[in-house]
């Protein structure tokens, strides 16, 4: 199985930032969004984020949110999560980061969840409502069950904070690019460039910046900052949702955009 | 954070990385402020002035009769604004201000945490917005008349149900957005720590009077203090103050809707499993894979799929009892009491009253039960009004 290690060494030594589509699994029913996932592969994704739906996803904006509402009432569940995975793992063999809420690794048991999602292809488990200060539930059962783990850092966290995160972090840095949720922006935030420079001199784990990067260019601006990796999730899932009744069209634009957006950031500027 | 926030397992702060700092800040003045001289006696001051506290314990002799034994009601219904909820707003808001935040917001069920936080927007001159639920501003349109006429923005949610969950979704995501200026007036003894911690210290003026005016007025402590949950700050309250006194019953009644066996209730100590929601470890009403249900209740303030984490604890424990009302129980309760005393209550404390009066005949005459009467139910007229026509 294709390790982070692997590709963000391989994308450095071709000064290559990662290029990482989010997407929320089931979106809009499971089997168009296989098909949207495997577009992402051909257009050029290097790692996946995919996310189970949850009923509150308190870090999400309103395009996201509507992504898990279509995907639940498709009926998607955690347990069809797991058959997904191992569909687009033996379509190619990609790093898969999954975001979860926590409630829903919880019920299923954590130990239990990681062993089941890193059986079915997963590289690692991001819980979005479950902080560095809460590691310990966490990251011994990711490891033992082969997982990297991936952890969050936002403009707000401040430099020990920082360094406390890196040092359990085995996949990549999460980094948010802004104080909010996700969602579509016009402006990328400015506060990024100096994000990035701090965390890189703290640590040599890989660094992705997400939330909010919307247009080819801020996905160049932030390759150039100096990220390792580049989050790209609600303007290509208002991509599904502006193309419901046509997913020939959805899968193009998809396609042409992310193409351009991995265009945009290889070769690495910097 | 200095304190993690458990109560046994339960609370936290289940909360992403942007929400840690600013809660660390609010923590930390907290225990800056809480003990304060000055904090103190502005405090003091205002809940007797502006508030109305102390709010009086009162012997309700009809409605006793009715049911067969000693009724005492603490009457938080006649405090400023209608409702207990202005004890934690004065106190929060109070600790905003000492923090030098300049705006405010806060998420809001039944319409009473939202008007109480309106109201302390405009005692202070903060900029106030009162996320709330279309479903519950349906319902609740009183309420969100007067919180506008204190000058508060009232943001309409469409998510989920339109209820308190979803309000405290998108106050929780607002927030996020807006750490810096911004200071989220939680509004029950729910959610990260240290709000369960915070919402409680404000809320325990309730307990300590009803304890002193119990024994001034009837000479001995209640055999049973009872109060409605739905996250739990009323009855939080009011437990602290008989916690340490092993004779005194607690019971919590939660919000049994429809009925517990239609699955459409908000009872989540009764029926629900431990999970994760809004930052915290606690009960809550999920499915099996952990989605969180939609909940139903005749009470818009109970209407909420998870609950304080103290709450949590002392069910485990067995310090306190809990059990839900029905709708339709607590329709007739809001009705008895109207008729019996002249007192129209809330019907979040009807579902207290409901339980008393399925009591009748099972607790002898000489027994004292103390209800938290924590709201007033003018806001309740047009439901009950419309659930309960009256014959011409």
């Amino acid at each position: 199985m294709k390790t982070y290690k692997q590709v963000f060494s391989e994308l450095g030594e071709q000064k290559r930032a990662a290029l990482i589509p989010f997407f929320v699994i089931g979106d809009p029913d499971f089997d168009t969004s296989l098909a949207i996932v495997k577009t992402a592969i051909d257009a050029g994704a290097d790692v996946l984020e995919l996310g189970i739906p949850f009923s509150d996803p308190i870090a999400d904006g309103p395009t996201i949110q509507k992504a898990d509402i279509r995907a639940m009432r498709s009926g998607m569940t955690v347990r069809k999560g797991l058959e997904f995975i191992r569909k687009v793992k033996n379509y190619k063999d990609i790093p898969i980061g999954l975001l979860m809420y926590y409630n829903l690794v919880y019920q299923y048991g954590t130990e239990q969840f990681f062993t089941d999602f890193h059986q079915a292809g997963a590289n690692s488990v991001l819980v979005a409502d479950l902080s560095i200060d809460d590691a310990d539930e966490i990251v011994e059962p990711a490891v033992s069950a082969g997982l990297d783990t991936v952890f969050m850092v936002t403009p707000n966290t401040g430099p020990e904070r920082m360094k406390l995160i890196a040092s359990r972090t085995t996949g990549f840095i999460y980094t948010v690019s802004v104080l909010g949720v996700t969602g579509i922006r016009e402006k990328l935030s400015d506060m990024i460039g100096g994000l990035v420079g701090k965390l890189k001199k703290l640590t040599g784990v890989p660094i992705c910046v997400g939330f909010g990067i919307s247009k080819a260019e801020h996905a160049a601006t932030v390759a150039s900052a100096g990220a390792d990796g580049v989050i790209i999730g609600s303007k290509i899932v208002g991509l599904i949702e502006s193309n419901l009744g046509n997913r020939e069209k959805m899968l193009a634009e998809i396609s042409t955009f992310l193409s351009e957006v991995k265009s945009t950031i290889s070769p690495c500027t910097n | 954070m200095k304190y993690k926030g458990r109560f046994g397992d339960y609370g936290g702060f289940y909360v992403p990385e942007v929400l840690i700092p600013v809660l660390e800040e609010l923590e930390e003045a907290f225990y800056r402020f809480y003990e304060d001289e000055q904090f103190v006696a502005e405090l003091a001051q205002l809940s007797k002035n502006y508030a109305g506290r102390p709010s009086s314990l009162y012997y309700a002799k009809r409605f006793s009769e009715h049911v067969g034994f000693k009724v005492y009601l603490k009457r938080e219904d006649l405090l400023h604004g209608g409702a207990h909820k202005v004890n934690n707003t004065l106190g929060q808001g109070l600790l905003a201000k000492y923090m030098g935040k300049a705006k405010l917001i806060a998420e809001t069920g039944a319409g009473q945490h939202g008007l109480a936080t309106a109201m302390i927007g405009a005692l202070f001159g903060m900029e106030t917005k009162i996320f709330m639920g279309v479903t519950d501003i349906e319902r609740q349109s009183i309420n969100v008349h007067k919180m506008k006429l204190c000058g508060a923005e009232v943001v309409p949610i469409e998510g989920g149900t339109g209820t308190l969950k979803d309000a405290i979704n998108d106050a929780l995501r607002y927030w996020t957005a807006h750490v810096t200026d911004t200071f989220y007036l939680f509004g029950s003894a729910c959610g990260p720590h240290p709000y369960p911690t915070v919402v409680k210290h404000f809320q325990t003026c309730i307990g300590k009077e009803t304890r002193q005016q119990c024994l001034e007025q009837i000479g001995r402590l209640p055999d049973i203090v009872v109060a409605c949950v739905g996250g739990g700050s009323n009855a939080i309250g009011i437990f602290s103050g008989f916690i340490d006194d092993k004779n005194v019953r607690l019971i919590g009644v939660e919000a049994g809707g429809r009925s517990l066996s239609s699955g459409k209730h908000a009872a989540t100590l009764v029926a629900g499993r431990v999970g994760i929601l809004h930052g915290a470890k606690a009960y809550l009403l999920q499915d099996k894979e952990g989605q969180i249900h939609d909940t139903e209740s005749v009470s818009a303030g109970l209407d909420y799929p998870a609950v304080g984490p103290e709450h949590c604890l002392l069910k485990d424990t067995g310090r306190a009892e809990y059990v839900a009302a029905e709708d339709e129980d607590v329709l007739d309760a809001f009705g008895l009491l109207s008729k019996t005393e002249g007192i129209l209550p809330a019907l979040e404390p009807s579902h207290a009253l409901a339980f008393l009066c399925s009591q009748k005949g099972k607790l002898d005459a000489e027994q004292i039960v103390v209800v938290n009467l924590s709201g007033r139910g003018d806001k309740d007229v047009g439901i009950v009004e419309k659930r309960r026509p009256l014959e011409n």
